[in-house]
């Protein structure tokens, strides 16, 4: 019986470097208590891992006896992740010290959970998707509750934690269950047993439960209901960094393990998928029309997002399933520039105690801050899928695939939601240019960074569609 | 070794950036640029062209190594997708697209760093700071919209390109628009602005032509990309591609100024000086001259659509030589010039000398730059002399030698009878000028001698006839060069103003420098028995390109007569002009070729009457015609009778309808219904959204079960 | 030997047992331990299947899973003190100021 060698950690080297680093950091921040040093120790770690990320272009191995398999696919979202954990640094270091507590261990908890995000990314087992959920998911529950002694963001933290152990749950009894119908919980062996099983409801049963508990991760409706509440009480950079991460994380795991090991139950799936798509697109932008806190009303529309983002998933089981990863690994890079981006704009103006988060607060910001505003402006035009924008042409690309693999009524209803959402968007402008007020935003130099670099990204990465999306296909080359 | 192995993995998917570094630049000024110093705007559209230049010199270097180029789909997205026509936004990458874009980008980057300095004082002149930005803007569109025409790769993306700079070059001639008094009409404030039209209305017949030219390929071939017409093309008939060249010949003519469309191009000149320099000398009109290169396999099929390109570009070129003789406007004179030029790269790649076209069209974008580029320095230095006479430091009796004014009875900066003696103050122009003079005139060993003697070599065994044209025209070129030269730069200061001119500071000059170094060296692209852009170009051209051997019989040949012509001109405007300029005005002839030409100077000086003639053969009969229209037949019948009574009565009656039962009842019923649904639905899920995580649960389980219960179940 | 199916029905009672408790207790803490049988519901299959296939893997994965499960008692405990800190109760049906 062989053992792990030590090129399994080399595979998986910027895994593992990242979760040393945050150990160190554990080390640096008790003796030193300098939030300061820890922040730009963890960016430089995150840094290091962006590069050693770099360096694995082109790697297809497998790790740990195939439980880990690094490809295009796997480091395309460990650059998303590792991108969105640098903007989420930026986000939180102004924020973390203009509310006054700037704590070390919150860098800390972000590094654990972005390696949970990209493990979830590499997992072709399903024990270790659980385990990349959990260690995704656990980080993130401490960071939600962190505001010392704020009673909502106790109750978000609380709220996401009871739900989130909950889906995991269901996660697990899922992997249980396929293990009793397969003998295997490695994907290559599930989808071989898979088609001489002679239990196909308990395959069916655990693949659905599995889809439950992820759903629930990237907030399908109807396991979303945590989303607003979760979204609107935690800290804003956390709430940013949890709808991006924790969503690119949930699709990662999710198609990698449906395409994977559950081609044989597409068939049955499919309904299922599409309903939620719809129901996603529905609720997230209807509930989002009726909303007046521009927390709440982001919240739902990162739900309806995720819709937009299940969309591909609904061609998993016919020819077109690369395209269709393609578009969904793009438009989860457009979420993830312009969803930084917005959220960088909410908290400039947002107040200690939750203030300045309303629509009204934002009345007068187009006469008195022109630039942020228009950024602002940029960003929810994205949003909504208007050219020349990043989130148009995920949109494009996404219902051009969705068209083609002959789900028009999909792609309509995803218009017509797509209009919808432009309400909502458009109320946020509406107070920015048209209504009197006085808002009042301090500058800050790591934030207006972050708002720079997303705002230039929307608009010039939408000039890069094309190498994007070129690479982005690469990447799923990898996947089949 | 570094460089050579990412070159080899090549850099042609950077190509849309040649266009989206200038539209970076374009958004930079629009958005921010209202905030930025005057000097910013300047570099970052300038920082944006040579960025686009970097671009370009990735792709040379990427080419270098993959000679057959590649064409790069914008996206994967088609353009426009009707029945048969499918087109995509495509950018095309060979040999002879980046030469184009090498030399648009880089005479571009160059040219805009001039204009930083240039349009600095026509701020300061006018008090308004918001015309830098826009100039800057424009000039930068211009960018774009060229990289369009040169990178595509059909004739439609191409066709983009071709109006958008139609349109750049519509805008800059009028950026003065309230300026320019007098003109043909003698109204003020807006010959500028009629300049500016002429020359888009004039366009718009030569695009007519190339619009026709697509829609004949498109009807013949069934596709307008460049390698699916050519593949197609030989099987077509003679008449039907004798027709698409001679259509297409139309839009060179516009866009190229060759007869007999070419009168836009002198009046053009209104614009600023980096414009004439830019659009106006450089690139833009050499776009026809790319067209006819790029479509040569088309022009290859048909001898007699090859003859009648090579006799128009050589008898423009000839013709309007003859013009520029009798000029006095500095600008005008190198317009002039500029039109002789392009008639003889016209005549090149007519004659299916593609490469001899080409390498000329890079070498006078050099050459022809630097003469405008320091025309507008002259043009400054006198005007700083006429500013300092006016304002201050000089106090003198004005206009005391009778100088010469314009049409609005200004003092005219442009006027070289208003210059002479300018090389001692202002030396860096003069040499720079010199040598600018000397490449055009051709003399060896500068850039124009190379590019225009490959011509006359190649015309001498393709077309003796055109080969006289040119020669002639070659001769008349260093003359007027020459005649120039001395009137602005040689003898004794005629005006007051050019007495006091200054140089310009650096920031102006150093172009002029870097541009004269080119102008020198720039023969070296192709100089004979190396071939170096022949085999460079061979890769695109296939057959279209050979390498012609250098003709010894033609090059002495044409040095001799260039230097006979020098030297008539020093004999003319040397020391005759000086003693000439001592008579009294009544005996003094207007210019010192006059005597001898006599009748003929005065066609010449009237440019042969051309536009008075277009004036009467078109725009009165079309005047005439409007009138008609507009009285007898829109008025009184179409207007009176059948728009009020027939139309408009029976429209009102189809609104009402449509207004009362229908909009209210129906539609407003729908749209509302619609929304009330909606609020209905956002309150009930608000309502669902209760905030307790037990309830929150009881969703998951029961979507879980609702899913389970259909899988099982079904 | 008890049959396989045996083993799957007990779980399946338990797992539901344990959802039921999520979805009708109201202290927080009660709430978690449900969670926690609902885990353990899943680790009775993986032990069971893991004898049917008679293979030892369905047994390693028990100790991931307690692993996890130990983890998410350190952070629920922590995270449950902390709100009973501020509001004097651990009544999940309190925490319910975000809605809407």
């Amino acid at each position: 019986m062989s053992g792990y060698g030590i090129e399994d950690l080399v595979y998986i080297l910027p895994i593992v470097f990242l979760l040393v680093w945050a150990l160190v950091l554990v080390l640096v921040e008790a003796f030193t208590k300098r939030p300061d040093v820890t922040m730009l120790l963890a960016a430089f770690g995150l840094l290091a891992a962006v590069t050693l990320s770099v360096i694995q272009f082109g790697t297809e191995a497998t790790a740990f006896k195939e439980m880990l398999t690094v490809d295009g696919y796997a480091v395309f979202v460990y650059m998303l992740v590792l991108a969105s954990g640098l903007l989420s640094l930026g986000l939180a270091y102004d924020y973390n010290r203009r509310m006054g507590w700037a704590r070390g261990e919150y860098y800390i908890l972000m590094l654990f959970s972005i390696a949970g995000a990209m493990l979830m990314a590499s997992a072709a087992n399903l024990i270790v998707v659980f385990l990349a959920l959990e260690l995704l998911s656990i980080p993130l529950y401490v960071m939600a509750a962190f505001v010392p002694n704020d009673a909502s963001s106790e109750e978000a933290g609380l709220k996401y934690f009871l739900l989130g152990a909950f889906a995991g749950g269901f996660v697990l009894y899922g992997v249980a269950l396929i293990y009793g119908a397969t003998g295997a919980t490695n994907l290559m062996d599930v989808v071989a047993a898979a088609l001489g099983t002679n239990s196909p409801v308990m395959l069916l049963t655990g693949a659905a439960l599995i889809l439950v508990g992820l759903g629930f991760k990237v907030a399908l409706v109807p396991f979303h209901m945590w989303t607003p509440d979760v979204y609107q009480g935690a800290p804003t950079p956390v709430t940013a960094y949890m709808a991006v991460v924790a969503k690119a994380g949930g699709f990662a795991a999710l198609f990698r393990v449906f395409i994977a090991a559950f081609p044989s139950v597409s068939a049955d799936l499919t309904p299922v998928i599409a309903t939620l798509v719809v129901l996603t697109l529905v609720v997230g932008n209807v509930a989002a029309l009726a909303q007046k806190n521009i927390k709440r009303m982001l919240a739902y529309s990162s739900i309806s997002h995720a819709g937009f983002l299940m969309m591909a998933f609904v061609t998993y089981g016919s020819a077109l399933y690369a395209d269709a990863v393609t578009s969904l690994l793009f438009y989860l890079l457009a979420f993830t520039v312009t969803s930084f981006g917005s959220w960088a704009v909410v908290i400039a103006l947002e107040k200690a105690e939750g203030k300045g988060l309303d629509f009204e607060d934002y009345a007068g910001l187009g006469k008195k801050y022109p630039m942020l505003s228009a950024a602002m402006l940029v960003f929810l035009l994205s949003f909504a899928g208007v050219p020349p924008t990043l989130g148009f042409a995920g949109k494009f690309f996404l219902f051009r695939t969705v068209l083609e693999a002959g789900y028009a009524w999909l792609a309509i209803v995803g218009v017509i939601m797509s209009l919808v959402s432009a309400f909502y968007y458009l109320r946020v402008v509406r107070f920015m240019y048209f209504e009197q007020g006085d808002p009042e935003v301090r500058s800050e130099p790591v934030l207006n960074l972050v708002t720079a670099i997303t705002v230039v990204g929307t608009i010039f990465l939408f000039l890069f569609s094309g190498p994007l999306l070129a690479w982005a296909s690469e990447a799923v080359l990898a996947l089949i | 070794m570094l460089l050579r192995e990412a070159a080899a993995t090549n850099y042609f998917n950077l190509v849309p950036w040649v266009v989206f570094f200038p539209v970076l630049g374009i958004l930079i000024n629009l958005l921010v640029g209202g905030r930025l110093r005057e000097k910013m705007i300047g570099v970052i559209a300038s920082l944006a062209v040579a960025a686009s230049f970097a671009v370009a010199v990735l792709l040379a270097l990427s080419l270098n190594d993959q000679h057959a180029g590649t064409i790069i789909a914008f996206m994967n997205l088609e353009w426009i997708s009707i029945g048969d026509l499918h087109i995509d936004w495509a950018f095309r990458v060979d040999t002879l697209s980046v030469t184009m874009m090498l030399a648009v980008s880089g005479v571009g980057t160059l040219i805009h760093i001039y204009a930083i300095a240039y349009m600095h004082a026509d701020v300061r002149h006018h008090q308004d700071p918001t015309r830098y930005r826009r100039f800057f803007v424009f000039f930068n569109l211009f960018i774009v919209m060229m990289m369009i025409l040169v990178s595509a790769d059909n004739y439609l993306m191409l066709f983009v390109g071709w109006e958008g700079v139609g349109l750049c070059s519509y805008l800059l001639i009028g950026f003065w628009y309230d300026k320019g008094k007098g003109g043909a009409n003698h109204l003020d404030g807006i010959s500028n602005a009629l300049a500016g039209k002429k020359a888009f209305i004039t366009n718009r017949i030569g695009d007519f032509g190339f619009l026709i030219a697509t829609f004949l390929m498109f009807g013949a071939f069934g596709s307008l990309q460049f390698d699916t017409v050519f593949t197609k093309a030989p099987f077509a008939s003679q008449g039907t591609i004798l027709a698409i060249t001679l259509f297409m010949l139309l839009g060179v003519a516009g866009k190229s100024a060759q007869l007999p469309l070419y009168v836009w191009l002198p009046d053009a000149m209104a614009g600023p000086t980096p414009v004439s320099a830019l659009i106006h000398a450089a690139t833009m009109v050499t776009a026809g001259v790319y067209l006819v290169a790029r479509s040569h396999e088309l022009y290859a099929l048909s001898s007699q659509a090859q003859n009648i390109v090579a006799l128009v570009g050589g008898l423009t070129a000839l013709f309007a030589a003859t013009i520029a003789v009798g000029q006095f406007d500095i600008k005008k004179l190198l317009a002039y010039s500029t039109i002789s030029q392009l008639g003889f790269m016209v005549a090149a790649v007519g004659m299916g000398a593609i490469v001899a076209g080409i390498f000329h069209l890079v070498t006078h974008a050099f050459f022809k730059a630097l003469l405008f580029l320091s025309a507008g320095s002259v043009i400054q230095g006198v005007e700083a002399g006429h500013h300092a006479m006016e304002h201050g430091s000089i106090k003198e009796s004005k206009h005391k030698r009778g100088e010469h004014l314009n049409e609005g009875g200004e003092f005219d900066a442009q006027d070289m009878r208003n210059m002479g003696g300018l090389s001692r103050r202002m030396p860096v122009t003069f040499v720079v000028y010199l040598v600018g003079a000397l490449a055009l005139a051709g003399i060896f060993p500068l850039a124009g001698f190379w590019s225009k003697d490959e011509i006359l070599a190649e015309a001498l065994h393709l077309h003796p006839a055109v080969f006289v044209l040119l020669i002639i025209a070659a001769f008349f070129t260093a003359f007027y060069m020459t005649r120039q030269i001395w009137m602005i730069f040689f003898s004794k200061p005629r005006s007051r103003p050019a007495e006091y001119a200054r140089e310009n500071s650096l920031l102006l000059t150093l172009p002029l420098i870097l541009l004269a170094v080119l102008s020198v060296f720039g023969g070296a692209l192709n100089l004979p028995f190396w071939h170096t852009l022949t085999h460079w170009l061979d890769y695109t051209l296939a057959e279209g390109a050979k390498v012609g051997s250098f003709n010894y019989l033609v090059a002495g040949l044409s040095t001799v007569l260039a230097l006979a012509a020098i030297a008539l001109g020093i004999f003319l405007y040397g020391k005759r002009y000086q003693a000439q300029a001592k008579l009294p005005a009544a005996q003094r002839p207007v210019d010192p070729v006059q005597p001898y030409l006599r009748g003929a100077f005065t066609g010449i000086q009237h440019k042969w009457w051309i536009d008075e003639f277009y004036d009467w053969l078109i725009l009165r009969r079309y005047v005439a015609l409007s009138r008609f229209l507009s009285y007898r037949f829109e008025e009184r019948f179409w207007h009176d009778w059948l728009h009020d009574n027939a139309i408009a009565g029976s429209f009102r009656q189809t609104a009402h309808f449509l207004a009362q039962p229908v909009d209210l009842g129906i539609i407003d019923g729908i749209a509302n219904g619609l929304g009330t649904i909606s609020q209905r639905f956002a309150s009930w899920i608000r309502r669902a959204q209760n905030g307790f995580v037990r309830s929150y649960a009881t969703w998951v389980l029961a979507g879980m079960v609702i899913i389970l219960g259909y899988l099982i179940l079904r | 030997m008890v049959p396989i199916e045996y083993y799957v029905a007990l779980s399946a009672i338990l797992f539901m047992i344990g959802t039921m408790g999520v979805l009708t207790r109201r202290n927080a803490i009660i709430i978690f331990m449900s969670i926690e049988l609902m885990l353990n519901a899943a680790n009775l299959l993986f032990v069971a299947f893991a004898r049917m296939y008679e293979a030892l893997s369905g047994q390693i994965f028990v100790f991931f899973v307690m692993t996890v499960a130990a983890a998410e008692v350190a952070v629920g405990l922590a995270l449950i003190v902390a709100v009973f800190r501020t509001k004097h109760s651990i009544n999940i049906d309190e925490a319910s100021t975000l809605k809407g």
